[in-house]
């Protein structure tokens, strides 16, 4: 059997065959398997001294320092840790906290968490690009707002976030902000000596690193405090306890590294392949490009192809591997809330598919999935009585359907 | 989510894919479904002189299941009288498609749609 083309690269990339070498060199008896927390003896100090090194590699490609890096499980514990360790440590200051719609649903669900327990959240539309207009976030501070949390880029439909101008905000306002920067990291350049952003979370499964493993990148100067989640040894600073799992760790700071060497010259080459694909859908009639396409990441095309249901799509072109806003993709039977945020119509959000491209993308994938993707969407429309009653001009917003 | 056999089958080979005369007396059009809730299918059905069900077309919008739940009914329903096709069930259809739980849904529209189809011809006649 030949395995799909994968084009989900948002969904999780690879290892790195790189990244997965020098893991391997941290697991057995004749690498370097102990804890990094064992300050007195030889096993514990090789340990410490990759998970030095590692935790360097990651602050080097987001300009931080070394110590404002903390360990984590990924970025959705990032994102609870962040959230929620603010809202509990500084609940004296206020407890109103200010979120967008599109934010993933680690962001989301912690949010609806502290309502629960309490606070206040704003949830902002975006603008119909995906966007934030800094103005509506203006309008939504108040007194009592303690946390911004905006994510940098959207998983979704790839577009990225002015997280400066909002940073600049919410420092005037001295609210803390929060950037979920799991789609961004190696994608997009960030500088956290300059930008003004507290909390940011990774991950190192997005970016050619290890599932399971990501950081919390917490302010020291000044201080950002934080409750933590989880209790035990006082690890990182007492923000997460657990022992450090060394080979992640050391996996996702080489998946750092990597990137921070060949981010500029890839983003390049991931461009021009996007650029392709989008160009191969050129003269199709009745496609929709969700989201801005300035302000964007290179490897992101989400597209809805109007009157063609997104799952069946993606049945249709099985052997590229892609994601859908289609509900039938989700266990909720409901459109991809991301797409709904935009304003877009459910059935536009039924008919959408993503595809990302990234490391291994070739010019032939491309082109693959451009023929295929034309051909099956022609075909689903023939079976479409939705596309016939567009071809008689009849406007399907009018038609009364029958809701079931 | 992968599919069963024969939900694959009819989904790539979907039979009796078309369009009848909507007009015409002894044809009879199910329209049911929401483009918000991602399927919407179009049945219909066209009758001989002596009752019997002489042809069946579809058009649907959905997902594989939904595609598949149309096309194995415009199979069942040939030959059959009104009475005949009104007594189609959607659990045999999820049944002879096996259909997971969060498909049957897909089997429920097909059912509501032979039964549109038919309404629709006899308040024709």
């Amino acid at each position: 059997m030949t395995t799909p083309i994968y084009m989900d690269y948002s969904a999780t990339t690879p290892v790195d065959t790189r990244v997965a070498k020098k893991m391997m060199q941290y697991l057995t008896m004749d690498g370097d398997f102990g804890n990094p927390a064992s300050n007195s003896h030889y096993y514990g100090w090789q340990a410490d001294e990759a998970v030095k090194k590692a935790r360097q590699q990651v602050a080097d490609l987001i300009g931080a320092d070394s110590k404002e890096i903390v360990w984590t499980s990924g970025a959705t514990e990032s994102n609870n840790l962040a959230i929620k360790g603010i809202a509990h440590f500084y609940h004296k200051k206020g407890k109103h906290i200010i979120t967008l719609k599109t934010e993933h649903k680690a962001v989301l669900d912690t949010c609806r968490q502290l309502e629960r327990e309490g606070y206040e959240v704003d949830y902002l539309d975006p603008m119909p690009n995906g966007l934030l207009d800094i103005n509506v976030l203006k309008a939504a501070m108040r007194e009592d707002t303690i946390l911004v949390s905006i994510m940098h880029v959207n998983n979704e439909i790839g577009v990225i976030q002015d997280i400066e101008t909002i940073g600049n905000l919410c420092r005037e306002n001295k609210i803390f902000f929060h950037v979920d920067a799991a789609q961004s990291a190696g994608k997009v350049a960030i500088d956290l000596s300059v930008l003004p952003v507290d909390l940011m979370s990774f991950s190192a499964h997005k970016i050619y690193g290890p599932k399971g493993m990501g950081a919390l990148y917490v302010q020291r100067k000044p201080r950002i405090r934080l409750e933590a989640q989880m209790h035990g040894g006082g690890h990182e600073r007492g923000m997460r306890s657990g022992t450090l799992a060394t080979h992640q760790i050391v996996g996702m700071g080489e998946a750092f590294a990597i990137a921070n060497a060949e981010m500029l010259e890839e983003n390049t080459k991931i461009r021009t392949l996007r650029d392709r694909l989008l160009a191969g859908f050129d003269g199709m009639e009745e496609v929709v490009i969700n989201g801005d396409m300035e302000s964007r990441i290179p490897g992101n095309l989400n597209i809805s192809f109007n009157y063609v249901e997104g799952e069946s799509l993606m049945m249709a072109i099985s052997d590229i591997a892609v994601s859908s806003g289609s509900a039938c993709t989700s266990a909720s039977l409901e459109p991809s809330y991301v797409l709904r945020a935009l304003g877009l119509s459910d059935e536009l959000a039924h008919s959408s598919i993503r595809f990302t491209i990234g490391r291994y993308t070739t010019e032939q994938d491309v082109d693959k999935a451009i023929d295929l993707v034309r051909d099956k969407v022609q075909k689903l429309r023939d079976l479409s009585p939705l596309w016939d009653m567009f071809k008689e001009g009849i406007d399907i917003s009018k038609v009364e359907w029958s809701a079931h | 989510m992968a599919y069963g056999e024969k939900v694959m089958d009819h989904y790539e080979n979907p039979r009796n894919v078309g369009v009848l005369d909507k007009d015409a007396k002894n044809v009879g059009t199910g329209m049911v479904g929401a483009p918000a809730c991602g399927d919407v299918m179009r049945l219909q059905i066209q009758v001989n002189d002596d009752g019997i069900i002489e042809e069946a077309k579809f058009k649907t919008y959905g997902c594989g299941s939904a595609i598949a739940s149309s096309s194995l009914l415009t199979e069942w329903v040939k030959g059959k009288t009104l009475d005949e096709a009104a007594e189609i069930k959607n659990t045999d259809l999820a049944e002879e498609l096996a259909l997971p739980p969060v498909k049957v849904h897909c089997s429920v529209l097909a059912e509501d749609a032979i039964k549109a189809a038919i309404n629709d011809i006899k308040s024709k006649a």
